[in-house]
């Protein structure tokens, strides 16, 4: 079976390169290719100097929020005298996402040694990988790279013959997107039920057994052994100025080579749908993309002609997010597509807080009733009121989530809503809405 | 703690450096309406009904998880806030089922209140809302989940308040539910905490649904009359009736703690076997019916005729202070009989005479809640003491405090104990002293021990705490709601009123195997349960109490008694605290025992004064030591004082075999408890939880 997709020649392979050797995922492989190099370069310097080449390469988080990686390591309390842990969030749920699955199943020991260095930075000597409970069989792959790292002493007691130590588990959950939201995440770590915490205090200061715990995603860690290999100013070179380096961003929707493809921030999002992923399928016009998994609000065909990075997808009013960037052509129903967003938030949000639990439920009940062809005039504003009153008053961003793409279609593509509508032979246009 | 100013709606005000907004708001009279935050309890952030615009915030921020600090600028009644709580309450309401005219809570919900102050009256969805049919969870909790909003305070004041940890959570998003811990069903404290801290109906009682509306009853401020705590509760009553006990006013010292008894365990009152019509034995040996008057006659009568040193009279542990007072005195002045005694569960008098000269250490409930160490000896709390129990946890959870324990078994304060230690009874001296080094640096620490500690122990238990150079309070453990006032009031041989010597007389265990008695007069107390005998055969037997119990059955005549709902009177509990007790209802037949014992004097010709209870109280104020000192204001009002009865020495032995806890669980029953139905019905068998 193939592990990956055809790689593209436009592609900069700063994470990925080890994709398509033979044996990737062995320790030998990853020897042969400038593996554990990082480490023991690492091993040499003070934690402080790993902090500030990680600050240097300005490396933002990768799961979806794009916080600075190297100024999250600052944050965690060397000097306390409670234990410190590394958890790698491999919980990758977002819809449209699917990185962090390659590279654990190409190439898990890319992660280890990035974990070893987030461990270095700041005086950890546990981890945890918590692997979402559908990548069953990534959990086989990620052990077997651990089993071999403590065997070539990579893990355990006097990493590489030092003074450092440290142990790596792997965790699974059991099937929850909010499991994802790290504090969530942490809660299920600890074997309880996957709800988000109070925050502050942030993992940083308390996080796994109240611990200071350094949470990053898959392919943050992985990108740390990169940085420490080439400097953090090179890396950050790559990429434009404050999204620095590379990014793995999976393709997906109607394109013709849809994959996962690492290529610099900043990188024209037409130019990678129309050179890396061939173009729109089937000769079709391109309607609306979804930059960074199923959160992000999606843009207009209009709006889609700016580079890949934070800011600037930010400025279109969307997000990077996971980098999960799906192609809708011209003949998507953008109603149907609402529905399908709010189908998944409303099966995945926990239930903790009121205005995301209900909030999802009667946002999926009202569009199915849309696209059921029952929908009224006042039920196009209510999803969009709805929506609105979910921003921003949930627990966690989970409602958000949920939220901002609602808005953004219903803002976007009124119009067809408003054709659902006119089909509905008892429509009555002068509904009084209450409020 | 340094203090911020802090401006809410315009208005500044000072706070505390990291108090909660909200507590902070509600100390300034602005209500910030919440539903899942509710005080001494962890916060969740669930609800979001307490969502304000905070300046330079980027968005609504929750009042109930945000510290105050310095120059932070907050508006709970600008637009978008107002708008937030509608759209809140709109999605709560979505999946309620909106059905307040049979719901229980309607009238004291919270969600009602709050959709009054702050919703909309009429709904935008028109979709149909999830239903899932109502479950029962135990003979006293139904829970009803459309009607839940999720605020988890059921699951927090289950785990955190009572340490049992009987819900939770399944399922997710808008399915979750609360489970029960045994899926289907419930097996824990049966306190019903969960279903009076609800703040809508979704959990409702066993004992109390569909019965009446809230405002249909009256609702008496009184005390529970089951064990030495002392709770103070509410009793709901409508058409003569108690169907209800709760304290949601939170007043009093246990606030809105209950235990299984104190919630539901009142229905013993509406009993069927309630004696109703006194009884005499006829000649045929049988107790048959007769009228006061005639029962009344012929008590005085024989009274009269047996009074003198072979009269023996046993006192209660439920009757009020005031009823206790009359009776010893009664019994010492017209009876002329020093064999007077009560049942004893707790060595107090010990207890008092090792504090001689020392003052302040009798500890109180508060106590318990707010010293820094507490050291549990040779009782299992949670089940006795429930209350106590209760604030050993709080205290653990607020505070922090070191708790220790000291028992023959596992107890539920081992889960916070800094140390446990598992001995037997005659060995919990022995054990204590290896807690000695900890305990020397505890700060101050209130000992609570059993009635295995006794006579020698209690002192030896007492020098321990001495030597330990920090402040140490004691609280003797005793079993019943008047237990110590009984002791107080001088129902003792040896002891009159305050502890005070008196020529001494039997004690119950000796009044029992006298052979020579001549009468025996039992008030509210069954000193022949357990399959005892009277030694003497030929005494003539009074007893008053609510049952034919097996002292009632072996009496000649039998006086139906009022309970403690039915009378007014005052009551001491475990740690000395008086707290009075107020009349809710009255059973057709009985009379309070206080009635009982003038009737019988105007019945001897002898005059007592006037016999009610107020009157009787300033007597026991001018006479008994530690009662004239008490703050009426605070006591009339419903609150608890401490009394201090003696400061001396006590010159009484502790008599071995004397005093014995009954050793009642939450769910055993004693004379009372026994005729409760709904104690009869939990599923849980004593000490089941912890196997």
């Amino acid at each position: 079976m193939k592990q990956f997709n055809e790689p593209s020649p436009l592609e900069t392979r700063i994470i990925s390169f080890r994709f398509g050797l033979e044996n990737s995922a062995s320790i030998d492989t990853y020897l042969a290719h400038d593996g554990y190099k990082a480490l023991r370069k690492a091993l040499e310097m003070t934690p402080d100097d790993v902090i500030n080449e990680v600050k240097a390469s300005n490396l933002r988080g990768r799961g979806g929020a794009g916080f600075p990686t190297g100024l999250k390591w600052s944050f965690v309390p060397r000097a306390s005298e409670k234990p410190k842990y590394i958890v790698v969030n491999a919980d990758e749920s977002e819809p449209g996402t699917c990185k962090d699955r390659l590279l654990i199943q190409n190439d898990p020991h890319q992660l280890i040694e990035g974990v070893l260095l987030g461990a270095i930075a700041v005086g950890a000597k546990k981890g945890w990988i918590y692997i979402r409970g559908e990548y069953n069989y990534l959990i086989a792959i990620m052990d077997k790279a651990i089993a071999e790292a403590y065997k070539s002493g990579f893990l355990g007691k006097n990493i590489c013959g030092s003074e450092f130590e440290f142990d790596l588990y792997t965790h699974t959950g059991a099937g929850a997107y909010e499991c994802g939201e790290e504090s969530a995440l942490l809660e299920s770590l600890e074997g309880k039920r996957g709800v988000p915490r109070i925050r502050p205090p942030f993992p940083a200061i308390s996080g796994a057994f109240q611990a200071p715990t350094l949470l990053n995603n898959v392919e943050t860690f992985c990108s740390v052994p990169a940085i420490l290999r080439m400097g953090g100013a090179a890396y950050s070179d790559l990429g434009v100025p404050k999204s620095g380096g590379t990014r793995m961003v999976c393709m997906s929707g109607h394109v013709n080579k849809p994959g996962v493809y690492e290529v610099p921030l900043g990188f024209p999002m037409m130019k990678f749908v129309n050179e890396i992923g061939g173009g729109i399928w089937k000769g079709r016009q391109l309607k609306a993309i979804i930059p960074g998994g199923s959160s992000s609000p999606l843009l207009t065909a209009e709006e889609c002609d700016i580079p890949m990075d934070y800011d600037s997808i930010a400025k279109a009013g969307s997000m990077l997010g996971s980098g999960g960037l799906m192609v809708m052509d011209e003949t998507t129903d953008m109603v149907k597509l609402a529905l399908r967003i709010m189908r998944f938030y409303q099966h995945e949000s926990c239930g903790w807080c009121i205005p995301c639990r209900e909030g999802t439920t009667w946002l999926k009940k009202m569009l199915q009733r849309v696209t059921d062809g029952h929908g009224q005039t006042r039920d196009i504003d209510l999803i969009g009121d709805l929506a609105a009153n979910m921003l921003g008053r949930t627990f966690c961003p989970l409602g958000d989530a949920a939220a901002m793409p609602t808005i953004a279609i219903v803002k976007k593509y009124r119009n067809e809503f408003e054709a659902y509508v006119a089909k509905n032979p008892f429509a009555v246009s002068d509904l009084v809405s209450i409020s | 703690m340094a203090l911020v100013n802090v401006t809410i709606n315009g208005v500044s005000v000072q706070a505390e450096n990291g108090a909660l907004l909200i507590e902070v708001a509600k100390q300034n009279g602005i209500e910030i309406p919440a539903f899942c935050y509710y005080e001494g309890m962890s916060l969740q952030a669930a609800c979001r009904m307490c969502l304000v615009e905070v300046e330079k915030a980027p968005k609504l921020m929750a009042g109930c998880t945000l510290p105050v600090a310095e120059g932070m600028v907050v508006r709970t009644e600008s637009e978008p806030v107002v708008k937030a709580r509608k759209t809140t309450l709109e999605f709560l309401l979505s999946n309620h089922p909106l059905d307040c005219p049979v719901c229980d809570k309607g009238g004291e919900c919270e969600l009602q209140d709050m959709t009054f102050k702050y919703g909309v009256g009429e709904s935008r969805f028109t979709e149909a809302k999830q239903h899932v049919p109502e479950k029962q969870w135990s003979p006293v909790v139904f829970y009803d989940a459309p009607r839940c909003i999720l605020c988890y305070r059921c699951v927090r004041v289950c785990n955190e308040g009572m340490g049992v940890g009987a819900l939770g959570v399944s399922n997710r998003g808008v399915y979750s539910e609360i489970i029960p811990s045994h899926g289907d069903h419930l097996e824990c404290d049966e306190c019903g905490s969960c279903i009076d801290i609800c703040p809508v109906g979704s959990l409702t009682s066993g004992t109390y649904r569909y019965k009446t509306r809230p405002w249909e009853m009256e609702h008496v401020g009184t005390v529970c009359t089951h064990c030495s705590n002392g709770c103070k509760t509410t009793l709901g009553v409508r058409n003569n009736e108690i169907v209800r006990g709760n304290n949601r006013d939170r007043s009093g010292i246990n606030g809105e703690f209950l235990c299984v008894k104190g919630r539901y365990a009142f229905d013993f009152n509406h009993h069927p076997e309630r004696l109703q019509t006194p009884l005499i034995r006829n000649a045929a040996g049988e107790l048959e019916e007769a009228s006061w008057s005639r029962a009344l006659k012929l008590v005085a009568e024989k009274f009269k005729a047996l009074a003198g040193p072979k009269f023996g009279v046993i006192g209660s542990t439920r009757t009020t202070n005031e009823e206790n007072f009359l009776l010893q005195k009664f019994a010492r002045t017209t009876l002329g009989t020093a064999n007077i005694d009560h049942h004893r569960s707790g060595d107090v008098v010990a207890l008092v005479d090792s504090l001689s000269g020392k003052t302040g250490q009798l500890g109180t409930v508060e106590d318990i809640y707010t010293a820094k160490a507490v050291l549990v000896v040779a009782t299992d709390l949670s089940q006795q003491h429930p209350l106590l129990a209760n604030k050993v946890r709080a205290n653990f959870r607020h505070h922090k405090a070191a708790v220790y324990a000291v028992t023959p078994g596992p107890v539920r304060e081992d889960k916070i104990a800094r140390k446990f230690i598992r001995a037997a009874e005659g060995e919990s001296i022995a054990a204590v002293e290896q807690l000695r080094e900890d305990l020397t640096k505890a700060g101050d620490l209130v000992i609570l021990f059993g009635d295995s500690i006794q006579g020698d122990k209690v002192r030896q238990l007492v020098a321990f705490g001495e030597s330990l150079g920090i402040p140490v309070k004691y609280v003797c453990l005793v079993d019943y709601a008047n237990s110590r006032g009984a002791m107080d009031m001088g129902v003792l041989p040896d002891l009159g009123p305050g502890y005070h010597a008196t020529a001494p007389g039997l004690n119950l265990q000796q009044m029992l195997e006298a052979t020579d008695l001549a009468a025996l007069w039992v008030v509210g107390a069954n000193p022949l349960k357990g399959g005892k005998t009277l030694a003497s055969k030929g005494a003539f037997v009074v007893v008053q109490d609510l049952f034919l119990t097996e002292t009632a059955q072996r009496a000649d005549v039998v006086l139906p008694a009022g309970s403690a709902y039915e009378k007014n009177g005052t009551v001491t509990n475990v740690c000395g605290q008086v707290q009075r007790i107020k009349k809710g209802i009255e059973t057709v037949g009985s009379k309070a025992d206080l009635a009982i014992i003038g009737l019988l004097a105007r019945g001897m010709g002898v005059s007592l004064g006037a016999v009610d209870a107020d009157t009787i109280f300033a007597e026991i104020a001018a006479t008994v030591p530690g009662y004239g000192q008490l703050p009426m204001p605070i006591i009339l009002t419903g609150g608890a004082a401490q009394t201090h009865p003696v400061n001396g020495r006590v010159p009484a032995s502790t008599v071995p075999g004397n005093i014995s806890s009954s050793r009642d669980t939450l769910f055993t029953t004693g004379s009372l408890t026994r005729y409760s139905k709904i104690l009869n019905e939990v599923l849980e068998k004593p000490g089941a939880l912890y196997s």
